[in-house]
């Protein structure tokens, strides 16, 4: 026993850090796959209503998103609600338009599953809404859902 | 003569790749969209006649108006009830004349099941806010999910987002969700 103590050093041996930029690397890739990047800048504010039904929208590919709520710079665009597409506001007839060429930009076997999100601000008057899918049937994009925030039920 | 190659020096690796990795994590956004599925009706075709009319007893009015206020079948309603009354038209326990009919149907895997011939019709007014339609919206699919729970806590012991492809699409077919959005009116109000 006593030849094993004599041999025991009593360094710390040092931990090598040679691997941390792997184990770096790793998180790194991991957040890159993991990330959407917000691709459209938002000209309006939204705060999207609560809700206890919700469902999760599975194929992010498959999902066209409409705006609707005030715009954020009042003193150039008014406090009206006001429909974003894309990168730029909208008025109501160029919702089937939009619809189109949506519709194109994904291959043919897809189409059909096409989800529009409705992000409307919880302000906002049904108006605009109802005149909004007005457009949407007469697009013949019928599926929708109405963007809402979950929480829990409170019963 | 033999050259030696220097070699680079990685210490500084994992500061570059601490720096990418603190970039995309204030990027990311990681939150999914969620909401409130729902299925318009297809467009009028002026050629094909309308639909027979359903009978009253099937219809369960849902009204909102600019004023944020319900008449839920002619009464005035509120919020907090909404989900019980649905259930109580679409369930029907006793066979109310004035409640949903209900139809015998064999389904594969539930057996012979009374399905409910009620259709919610929702109204609304251009002044109703969005977030009150959510509202009714979410409590009239509350109303669905939880008969749809209580029918397969029933047959199966599971609850409806826990069975498999199958069962639930049985379980779909024996509650069906019917909700219909009259064509918009503009039920006096502002804009």
């Amino acid at each position: 026993m006593a030849r094993f103590a004599k041999t025991k050093s009593k360094k710390i041996p040092t931990v090598s850090t040679s691997s941390l930029p792997d184990i770096i690397f790793i998180l790194l890739f991991f957040f890159m796959v993991a990330t959407t990047m917000r691709e459209t800048e938002l000209f309006v504010n939204i705060t999207v209503p609560e809700a206890t039904e919700v469902q999760k929208l599975e194929k992010k590919s498959l999902v066209s998103f409409i705006y609707v709520g005030p715009p954020t710079k009042p003193s150039i665009y008014g406090t009206e609600p006001r429909i974003q597409l894309n990168d730029s506001f909208a008025k109501l007839i160029d919702i089937s338009e939009f619809v189109i060429r949506e519709r194109e930009a994904r291959n043919e076997a897809d189409r059909p599953f096409i989800t529009t999100s409705l992000k409307v601000d919880s302000d906002t008057k049904m108006g605009i809404v109802t005149d909004l899918k007005q457009e949407l049937r007469k697009a013949n994009a019928l599926k929708i859902s109405y963007s809402t925030r979950k929480v829990a039920d409170k019963k | 003569m033999k050259r030696s190659i220097p070699e680079i020096n990685a210490s500084s690796m994992a500061d570059i790749a601490f720096l990418l990795l603190i970039f995309f994590l204030v990027t990311t956004t990681m939150d999914v969209d969620t909401g409130i599925l729902r299925r318009l009706p297809p467009p009028i075709d002026p050629n094909v006649p309308l639909p027979p009319p359903i009978k009253e007893r099937n219809v369960f009015t849902v009204l909102v108006n600019a004023q944020n206020q319900l008449l839920v079948e002619g009464k005035p309603g509120n919020i907090y009830t909404l989900r019980e009354k649905t259930k109580e038209f679409l369930k029907n326990p006793n066979n109310d004349p004035d409640l949903s009919d209900k139809a015998a149907k064999d389904i594969d895997l539930l057996g012979e099941i009374f399905v409910s011939k009620g259709v919610i019709s929702l109204q609304n007014d251009r002044g109703t806010s969005y977030e009150t339609y959510i509202k009714v919206q979410n409590e009239l699919a509350a109303a669905v999910r939880e008969l749809r729970d209580e029918l397969s806590i029933e047959k199966f012991g599971k609850k409806f987002l826990d069975l498999n492809e199958e069962k639930s699409k049985a379980v779909r077919t024996a509650i069906p969700v019917s909700i219909s959005e009259a064509e918009p009116k503009n039920v006096g109000g502002n804009n």
